[in-house]
């Protein structure tokens, strides 16, 4: 019952102290997401974070990186050390090709039995997480999903994984005792993106897959990529601008759309909008939408509730657009207008429109 | 085709409140509701069994007033409801609650073979998506997550063709079964339940299994023991120090609130005046 789970406190009498076999265990580690010759942002965040930990605990970063024999493993191995590994674990094969459960997972727990990891972290994308369940149940370990906060806690040495809880209403430190590697998984943009170190390089440890294509049941018969490439813009788009409940009706969502038109903007919006069918799921933002990380994002008629303010937050700089000067938004907004979206989205369009034309004109 | 269910009673999230003295969370009188993501998975079960014939089982591990959720599945149209529950199973995390529900579906499977087992994406209080890998890796059974669409079933064949959600596009994958499907949200709609079946659903008989008779081998992998992973601690998160600047707007045309803005924009952050283009001159 994980409901159970955010409330409980470390057991009297459940040692803490970590059994010998399992002291071996060193190294943070990365598991890159490779699809179609492409590394998912994620994986080089999560370098990021990976080379704080691996800094504190005074030990190696890893990249395992899975995926066919045509080249982009050891390609993504490369940019994997300028983001701060100091060495790569890769398993290739024809099998690796496109991503199916069996044969990652049998890949990924190999090279974490062979090389024992103390801390391994992955993308919570439906990638990561797929792998990350099956990897985790398969060794026995402790997984904690979506964390927004990873540090090493310094008396224990072990892993201090922070996580929303309860819908987001609460926040909650996890550790994993008893077992390893520890594993975490966090979701695109909670985490800032590293500077990659050009020329910066590594070591290369590859490990076979020793599997049969005959052995595994579940087949790849087709790939339907998505007709609007949008769907992962909006996580990494620049501006972001989105409308809530305040908008009043499904037809002014148009004025948020123009806005973003004229900024050159992703739009978006809070999770009724998706409920009411005025926008798709893929463009609902917070907890259990997507979370941004733009330079500047506008949000109109939305009251900021706890659920899309964790979305939110790691926007540089926020607008808030709001009627009532009460709305929660205004407390972690940067900028506040008090006044009525309908009025406010259509002279803001206006503005940046002829601020974009005194540009060409200027030009 | 047997088809089971997983199915978690889950607070309505939306209502938990917060102390806002001891920071403690509230839990009296906050409604429950079956995890809304397992009405997807619930709906597709009874659809393969209107489509194919057989029997959808549901089970939901949980304290005992669980038992509403599964009645509430009964009234769907379910055939046989489980509840597993036992103060041994309490505080177990995912890994222990995979081990548990495991053990459950493979005694139910024991007595009349499972096809399929299906559960939610995850949950709206543990969040993890982690339970329905950890089932599918402890019965050894095919992991299809994020389903949008079953494509295909074929009995005789015992093959199935899905349509699964994944990074930048939608993978049509084929397995064997028995497998272990999640359900993506908007995947169907769930029934309505009429008054008779509610009626039916209410007098049905809810079987309850406990730590001795659920199919549980190993007691140290359920509950507390079972479970590696430790909350150290719970806490509020950190209100922002300082409020938004307002932009004045009070007896203002919209015009010049959206003037007013772009420049408060730019002046705060040079890369955002970049991105804007040039400030108009004053008073242009
Ligand atoms: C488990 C769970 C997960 C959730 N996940 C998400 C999530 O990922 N993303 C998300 O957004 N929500 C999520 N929610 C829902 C969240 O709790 C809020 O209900 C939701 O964000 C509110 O949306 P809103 O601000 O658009 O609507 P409301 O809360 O109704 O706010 C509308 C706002 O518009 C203002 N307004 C009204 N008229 C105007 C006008 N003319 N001009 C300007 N302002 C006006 C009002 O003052 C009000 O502040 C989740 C909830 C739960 C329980
Ligand atoms: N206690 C439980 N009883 C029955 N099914 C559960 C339970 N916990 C999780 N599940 C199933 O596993 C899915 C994922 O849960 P979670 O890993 O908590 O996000 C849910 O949608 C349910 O189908």
């Amino acid at each position: 019952m994980s409901d159970a789970k955010p409330a409980r406190r470390a057991p009297k009498g459940k040692t803490t102290e970590l059994p010998e076999h399992l002291k071996a265990y060193k190294g943070v580690w990365v598991f890159i997401e490779l699809e179609r010759g492409r590394v998912h942002p994620v994986s080089w965040e999560l370098m990021g974070e990976a080379g704080k930990l691996a800094e504190a605990l005074n030990v190696e970063v890893g990249a395992v990186l899975i995926g066919p024999a045509d080249g982009s493993v050891e390609a993504a191995a490369q940019e994997a050390f300028t983001y701060g590994a100091d060495v790569a674990y890769l398993v290739k094969d024809p099998i690796l090709t496109h991503y199916r459960t069996e044969p990652y997972t049998k890949a990924l727990t190999d090279v974490v039995n062979a090389y024992k990891p103390e801390i391994m972290l992955l993308g919570a994308t439906t990638l990561g997480r797929d792998l990350a369940g099956s990897v985790a149940t398969t060794l026995k370990t402790g997984l904690t999903a979506d964390c927004t906060g990873l540090a090493i806690d310094l008396e224990s040495k072990t892993l201090a994984s922070t996580r929303p809880t309860f819908g987001g209403t609460l926040l909650c430190t996890i550790h994993t005792v008893n077992a390893r590697p520890q594993m975490s998984t966090v979701r695109p943009r909670v985490m800032s993106m590293p500077e990659a170190e050009p020329g910066r390089t590594g070591r290369i440890v590859e490990h076979p897959l020793d599997l049969m294509e005959s052995a595994i049941i579940t087949k790849v018969l087709d790939f339907i990529p998505d007709r609007d490439q949008n769907q992962a813009q909006l996580a990494y788009a620049d501006i972001v601008v989105a409308g809530g409940r305040g908008l009043g009706g499904p037809e002014n969502y148009r004025l948020v759309q123009e806005l973003a038109e004229a900024l050159g903007a992703e739009y978006g919006g809070s999770r009724p909008l998706v409920q009411k069918g005025w926008i798709t799921a893929d463009r609902q933002i917070g907890q259990t939408g997507k979370t941004i990380r733009p330079k500047l994002y506008i949000a109109c008629g939305i009251s900021g509730a706890i659920q899309h303010r964790v979305g939110v937050e790691g926007a540089d700089r926020i607008l808030a657009i709001n009627s009532d000067p009460n709305a929660p938004i205004f407390d972690f907004a940067h900028h506040g207008i008090v006044g009525d979206a309908l009025t406010l989205l259509p002279a803001l369009t206006q503005a940046f429109r002829q601020q974009r034309s005194v540009d060409r004109l200027a030009s | 085709m047997h088809s089971v269910v997983c199915i978690k009673q889950v607070p309505d999230s939306a209502q938990i409140r917060v102390h806002p003295v001891t920071n403690t969370i509230m839990r009296q009188g906050v409604p429950t509701i079956i995890n809304p993501y397992d009405l997807y998975a619930v709906e597709e079960a009874l659809r393969v069994k209107d489509k194919v014939g057989g029997k959808v089982t549901v089970i939901s591990m949980g304290p005992p007033m669980a038992e509403q959720a599964l009645r509430k599945a009964l009234s769907f149209g379910a055939d046989r409801a489980i509840l597993v529950t036992d103060r041994a199973f309490a505080g177990s995390d995912t890994l222990a609650t995979s081990y548990v529900l495991a053990s459950a579906i493979a005694k139910v499977a024991a007595e009349e073979p499972v096809d399929i087992v299906f559960c939610g994406k995850q949950t709206i209080d543990g969040d993890t998506a982690q339970v329905g890998p950890g089932i599918a890796r402890r019965l050894d059974i095919q992991q299809l997550t994020y389903v949008a669409k079953l494509e295909r079933l074929d009995l005789d064949k015992r093959e199935i063709a899905v349509q699964r959600r994944a990074e930048g596009g939608v993978q049509v994958l084929s397995t064997k079964l028995p497998c272990m499907i999640t359900m993506l949200e908007g995947s169907n709609e769930i029934r309505f339940a009429t008054m008779d079946d509610m009626f039916r659903a209410a007098r049905a008989n809810v079987e309850v299994w406990g730590a001795d008779t659920s199919g549980v081998e190993d007691k140290t992998q359920c509950g507390l023991k079972g479970s590696p992973t430790v909350v150290k601690k719970v806490f509020a998160p950190k209100p922002r120090e300082e409020k938004a600047e307002m932009i004045e707007s009070r007896d203002k045309a919209p015009a010049e609130i959206a003037a007013s803005t772009i420049e408060v924009l730019a002046a705060a952050d040079p890369a955002l005046a970049a991105e804007f283009g040039p400030r108009p001159p004053a008073g242009a």
